[in-house]
């Protein structure tokens, strides 16, 4: 094990991260006191509670899960597309190391990013609203497995992206309506019977589920259905970028 | 004594269905400086790209100190240092973390005074604070070979480590290379300098098309380089070179024109004076005489067309 190249892999990942501290962790934190000024103040004003659930409380979840997504796909293939687009990934590629520690190294620090960026959002949230979350170890089970996932699913995509715009596709017409889709700002069984089914389908709902079921109790689907279905896209993201590497896809001809 | 780096039968067909090597092997001796000669498109990126693990072969092997390069790959990267042809470099990172990350890929704990004297050595010292962007050209190509030996190599791949660098830098380059040849580090080189190669090499290998066609030492290109043609041009044409002048290993042309004795104007007899004498014995009226001399680049161009 290159334990080394771990490091440095990870080191400066993190540094770029803490270089650019604006865009890394301020422009999340705004963006979602934005979606509770909006969501929050504005629609809960009208839709009182959701199961029980405060408006202003119920979305919270859907929000950390809205930032963990995109900021971890963005960071991910963000960190393994640049050095492919600038060439400096001849250095990784003639290292003695494996695809295993190439990634630890990326998809670790993508996702320690995305974890202190949850975090950051969970306590701006509790300035807004009182928050009790009801299983901390679930919740935290939830927000790690995710923010491991979706580097690794954004990594993939950093992979495949020969250019700027495919990098930009994913996120924008992929991830962002799944998101907004999922239930993050509503219950599916406000949605009509059609829709509920259709919505079935979407991976993210079993995220959103699971996690707001951690902070209320409340969910769509069982908090189990939820975590098998995480661990699922985990395993799907592993066979897939461990197939990349052994294929040298995008990577070596 | 076992070959540092040893290719056998390696042969490179990309997905586009071009074949930038083949069949090629050489051994590369430890310790030698080796120049990679060829002209653009031969194939040396090629070759140097397989043996570090970026490019995969079609067929064959490489060993480097005995290890092969797939199925013991840490083994033998961490050997090897590779200074890229392109100035690939990352914008934001200054000189002192770029080198430290190289360090670390390569497996390497930190050692702070080691890549001090590195920097040093490579007159970046002052520039170790610099973000990589804000660097010159020549500049950034120093760095690049900081990179490639932040984790003390101990075989070096230069592809192309003077293209674009002024006289004063390239002399620098040369330098930085005979050091790192004293200290035991195996070099090879790609250029298409002539007198590059002729300044520094042990050895020369000559790719063209994909094909090794040439890998000699230095001294016996030189030594061929330091030979000279005499061209006898007749008054009438000849059909087979006299008896009398067999001494002198002479060329006879096809039409029976010329007739070219090849010497070595360092020794102390060169059998000219000799020659024209036995020639007018012979009856040969001379119409022109003319000599020329063979160049590397000569051989080069003649190795590189014919084929
Ligand atoms: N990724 C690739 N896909 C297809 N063909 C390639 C690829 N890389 C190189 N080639 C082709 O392989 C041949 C050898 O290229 P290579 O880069 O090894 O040449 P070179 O000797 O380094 O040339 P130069 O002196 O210009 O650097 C060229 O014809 C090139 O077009
Ligand atoms: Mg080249």
């Amino acid at each position: 094990m290159n334990i080394q190249a771990i490091r440095v892999i990870y080191k400066y990942e993190m540094l770029r991260a803490w270089e650019t501290i604006l865009q890394s962790f301020i422009s999340p934190v705004i963006s979602t006191a934005l979606y509770f000024v909006v969501f929050g103040a504005a629609i809960g004003s009208r839709i009182q509670t959701v199961d029980g659930v405060p408006y202003g409380v119920f979305i919270v979840p859907g929000l950390m899960m809205l930032a963990l997504l995109t900021q971890s796909i963005a960071n991910a293939s963000f960190g393994i597309f640049f050095p492919k687009f600038t060439g400096t990934i001849y250095e990784v590629m003639s290292a003695p190391i494996s695809f295993i520690e190439i990634l630890l190294g990326y998809v670790g620090a993508a996702a320690t990013k995305s974890f202190i960026i949850g975090l950051i959002i969970l306590a701006t949230a509790g300035f807004f609203v009182p928050l009790e979350i009801a299983h901390p170890l679930w919740m935290l089970s939830f927000l790690i497995l995710t923010c491991i996932s979706f580097s690794l699913f954004g990594f993939i995509i950093g992979l495949w992206a020969d250019n700027f715009e495919k990098l930009q596709v994913i996120p924008m017409l992929v991830i962002t309506p799944l998101v907004f889709l999922g239930g993050s700002f509503y219950t599916i069984d406000m949605l009509s019977p059609v829709w509920q089914t259709v919505t079935l389908f979407n991976p993210v709902v079993y995220l959103i589920s699971g996690f707001r079921w951690s902070f209320f109790e409340v969910s769509d689907v069982s908090v189990e259905l939820s975590m098998f279905m995480v661990l699922v896209f985990l395993a799907g993201c592993l066979i897939t970028v461990w197939w990349m590497f052994k294929s040298g896809y995008r990577l070596k001809q | 004594m076992q070959p540092i780096i040893s290719i056998s039968n390696l042969s490179k067909t990309y997905a586009s269905g071009h074949r930038a090597l083949k069949d090629v092997s050489l051994d590369i001796k430890a310790g030698e400086i080796l120049a990679l000669l060829g002209p653009n498109g031969a194939g040396k990126t090629t070759l140097i790209s397989i043996i570090c693990g970026i490019v995969n072969p079609t067929s064959g092997s490489v060993r480097v100190s005995g290890y092969d390069i797939i199925s013991d790959y840490r083994k033998t990267r961490s050997m090897i240092g590779l200074v890229p042809q392109e100035l690939t470099l990352g914008a934001f990172e200054t000189v002192w973390n770029t080198l430290c990350f190289s360090r670390g890929l390569f497996g390497k704990k930190p050692d702070s005074a080691y890549l001090e004297q590195l920097l040093k050595d490579l007159s970046l010292w002052e520039k170790k604070d610099s973000e990589l962007m804000a660097l010159s050209g020549g500049m950034k190509r120093r760095v690049l070979i900081g990179k490639a030996l932040s984790h003390q190599p101990s075989v070096l791949f230069l592809d192309e480590p003077t293209a674009g660098v002024d006289v004063n830098l390239r002399k620098d380059m040369w330098k930085i290379v005979r050091h790192l040849r004293e200290t035991g580090v195996t070099i090879i080189l790609t250029t298409h300098y002539i007198e590059e190669a002729e300044e520094i090499a042990d050895r020369v290998a000559v790719i063209n098309n994909g094909e090794l066609l040439l890998v000699d030492n230095k001294d016996t290109l030189m030594h061929k380089l330091g030979k000279r043609q005499l061209v006898i041009e007749l008054e009438k044409p000849v059909t087979a070179i006299p008896a009398a002048l067999s001494a002198w290993k002479l060329d006879l042309s096809t039409d029976g024109y010329f007739l070219s004795y090849t010497y070595d104007p360092l020794k102390a007899q060169t059998g000219i004076a000799e020659l024209l004498q036995a020639l007018s014995k012979a009856k040969l009226l001379l119409r022109d005489v003319n000599t020329s001399q063979s160049s590397l680049e000569e051989i080069f161009i003649n190795l590189v067309n014919t084929k």
